[in-house]
């Protein structure tokens, strides 16, 4: 019955062959944003492009302001935000460091503003290609971020953005981040559900008791010293503990209105269950890893991967669960935290801390791979692979990181 | 709402014809910690009871920020947010995008609201002129931007800025042994950068609060004209200036006298003076910069020749700016003298 019911839903859709970005613009017509803000840097920028035609085009109609810096772009949404309107920004690598001081008003003041990191290295040397570093910046900040794998998903994953975060019960900034270049500009057929079906899924955005407006005369973030901070910052985390019921909930809606979706919002399971060495990830690092593992599958290897979606709020629990089963687990980060235990990436630590309280703790050992949009090749990964199994058969980890095809 | 008749529609604001005539609402009260004598509060105070109920106002960060909204206390009647130091600009145009895009879109009732954003001299002068700049480019959005100009980082514990007076003496630039004067830059034009620099920006003015009926007057002129405006208010700050609070009307007063602030507006590109500013470009004497200069303890270790200086600048912005304290391009006779010379 569900499956008839999923075929029939996506018939509705028309199919487009569009990248990531062009998606994401997609989602924006539909959600029928009322204020957007660009700004130019490379990758992410092609959503900004896509949105400009749509308004030009009168496809979509809200306000389309080009800012004169990432800073003003992400004020600029911020306070349309305050009024009511359904806002949208992005940006990419510094781009979105020169936003930083805006970054960080936004989840205490409340504004669920939906933004799209094209990710992108960050300077210096000058560098296009994708690195995680610029939107893990804000990862204890109160943002809401999720990491996203194709065009589908990016289409999809914009429309929960909004649910969640305009949910009252949250109100707080989403970012999507997505490669640069591997998806922001690859294009994949992708399926562009109906307006009214949108309208469905996703109400208006209500400020309620928050709305700046003369009917409402509020004064909005006043001086608070140490009298009020700290209960602040209180009601920011506990608005992120309540994300997490929100967004299984949105993602549970959204097969339902849609037909389409995956049943674990938080993360993607390949080839996981029976897996001896479970491989962890985040972003289009997975396709290499998905062709690696079917060939070692092939060759009696039993290798599955992991891919993290919800960076924040981090699935920690959930995660514990599906590793602790693995016999030694590898994470590869696409990014870099200098100084940090191990000297690992951002993403080897948070899952060593989430295993901490499990009963069975596989070895786990931490690459560092893919910086600046260099190619994760399949020896990359079969080399990593080895070392795990190494790992699994001493029972130990190796308590180093190891940079997986880098110039030595 | 259909998008292409949605204008610029503003409120009917009405000038004020003389101090009777004002409204008595306030809807800037009691809930405040501003200092005795701070003319920035009333400037503020003044500012939105010409602007009226049905106004949003942002505050950038500052001593009209701090001092003003400290948490369960607030003496904003209208609604009022905070935003960053250098975001005045952003704010009012985020603010005013807004509400265009919902009220055009129908999602939200259509009238005219006031938006209004504040910024002290440091926010709008140095930190958030870029965002400012671009703010009066945007002539679809109606927004007035006022810049309360106590010439220092007045809440930060008075540091200079790029609006703080030749030689002042601030926490960043102390008088010592060796050198007098740290704090050499001349202070911004900013008036007229905005007004210059910005063709399509149809009100620029610089108001004195010493002047209450006309600095009404000029916020209500910014609020009706449509798209974006600008203006400059210079406040004595006893704190920062280092006099006595009684005289903070009085200076505002020798500030225009001397020549040293000039009181005009611009509006659709035509210079014109008012107040005494008026009287000074019709041939009146202007009062030496001392009588001001020498009532205030940050000048307090001025020497003869530091006071001649100051004298000398203020002169040549009269006699020698091709429209004079607006613009500071030599006038044109004064080129061809140069010229003639070589």
């Amino acid at each position: 019955m569900a499956t008839v019911t999923a075929t029939k839903a996506a018939s509705e859709d028309k199919e487009l062959l569009i990248s990531g970005s062009e998606a994401v613009a997609e989602s924006l017509t539909l959600a029928d944003i009322d204020v957007v803000t660009a700004y130019p840097i490379r990758p992410y920028d092609t959503v900004m492009q896509a949105i400009a035609k749509k308004i030009a085009n009168g496809q979509l109609i809200a306000e389309y302001i080009v800012a004169e810096g990432e800073h003003s772009q992400f004020e600029i949404v911020k306070h349309a935000s305050t009024v009511g309107a359904r806002v949208f920004c992005g940006s990419s690598g510094v781009g979105w460091m020169y936003a930083m001081e805006c970054l960080v008003v936004t989840p205490p003041l409340r504004v669920p503003m939906v933004c799209l990191v094209g990710n992108r290295a960050l300077d210096d040397p000058g560098a296009f290609g994708v690195e995680h570093n610029d939107a893990l910046v804000v990862r204890d900040l109160g943002w809401l971020l999720c990491w996203i794998d194709t065009s589908q998903e990016a289409l999809d994953t914009t429309l929960i953005a909004y649910r969640v975060a305009e949910d009252r019960r949250i109100f707080l900034p989403l970012a999507i981040s997505a490669d640069g270049a591997f998806l922001t500009h690859s294009q994949a057929i992708t399926m562009v559900p109906p307006k009214e079906k949108v309208d469905r899924y996703l109400p208006r955005y209500d400020r309620g008791d928050l709305l700046l407006h003369p009917d409402n005369p509020i004064t909005v973030a006043p001086q608070a010293n140490e009298d009020w901070v700290i209960e602040i910052r209180r009601q920011n985390d506990e608005a992120m503990k309540r994300a997490v019921g929100v967004i299984e909930e949105a993602y549970a809606d959204f097969r339902r209105v849609f037909g389409r979706g995956p049943e674990n919002p938080w993360f993607e399971e390949y080839m996981a269950d029976d897996a001896e060495i479970i491989l962890v990830g985040m972003g289009t690092i997975s396709l290499p890893i998905k062709v690696a593992i079917r060939e070692m599958r092939a060759k009696g290897k039993k290798v599955g991967l992991i891919r993290l979606r919800w960076f924040r709020p981090f699935p920690f629990e959930r995660l514990a669960k599906a590793l602790s089963g693995a016999q030694a687990i590898g994470v590869i980060d696409r990014d870099y935290s200098f100084g940090s235990p191990f000297h690992s990436g951002v993403v080897a630590n948070e899952i060593r801390a989430s295993l901490y309280n499990a009963d069975k703790r596989p070895p786990l050992l931490s690459f560092i791979c893919g910086l600046g949009g260099r190619e994760v090749t399949l020896e990359d990964v079969n080399k990593a692979v080895d070392m795990c199994y190494a790992a699994a058969k001493s029972g130990k980890s190796d308590a180093k990181t190891h940079w997986l095809g880098v110039r030595e | 709402m259909a998008e292409t008749t949605f204008g610029n529609a503003t409120q009917v604001l009405e000038p004020f014809r003389g101090i009777k005539k004002v409204t008595l609402e306030e809807y800037f009260t009691s809930g405040h910690r501003t200092c005795q004598g701070c003319e920035s509060a009333l400037v503020m105070k003044l500012m939105v009871k010409a602007a009226g109920p049905r106004t949003i106002v942002l505050g950038s960060t500052g001593c009209m920020y701090v001092a003003n909204t400290t948490y369960y206390t607030t003496p904003w009647v209208v609604p009022w947010m905070h935003t960053q130091l250098g975001s005045s600009g952003s704010a009012a145009l985020g603010t005013a995008a807004g509400l265009k895009a919902l009220m055009r879109k129908g999602k939200m009732k259509a009238e005219p609201i006031n938006v209004i954003a504040f910024c002290g001299d440091g926010g709008g002068a140095d930190m958030g002129l870029g965002a400012i700049s671009a703010t009066l480019t945007h002539k679809e959005y109606n927004s007035l931007i006022l810049l309360y100009d106590n010439e220092s980082y007045a809440n930060t514990d008075i540091q200079l800025s790029g609006l703080t007076p030749y030689g002042a003496h601030t926490t960043f630039s102390p008088p010592g042994k060796v050198h007098r004067l740290i704090h050499k830059r001349w202070k911004k034009n900013v008036a007229g950068l905005m007004a210059a620099g910005h063709p399509e920006c149809r009100y620029v003015a610089t108001v004195c609060a010493s002047y209450a009926v006309e600095m009404m007057n000029k916020v209500r002129r910014a609020l009706t004209i449509g798209g974006p405006t600008f203006i400059h208010s210079l406040d004595p700050c006893p704190k920062g200036w280092d006099y006595d609070p009684m005289l903070s009307h009085e200076l505002g007063e020798l500030a225009i006298e001397t020549g040293i602030f000039p009181l005009y507006e611009v509006e659709d590109g035509v210079v014109k003076y008012y107040g005494k500013t008026k009287a000074i470009v019709e041939g009146r004497p202007r009062k030496p910069v001392r009588e001001y200069l020498l009532k205030q303890g940050r000048f307090a270790h001025f020497t003869e020749e530091d006071l001649a200086y100051f004298q000398e600048k203020v002169d040549q912005q009269w006699d020698q700016w091709e429209i004079p304290g607006v613009v500071p391009f030599r006038k044109l006779d004064a080129a061809q003298a140069a010229l003639n010379v070589k």
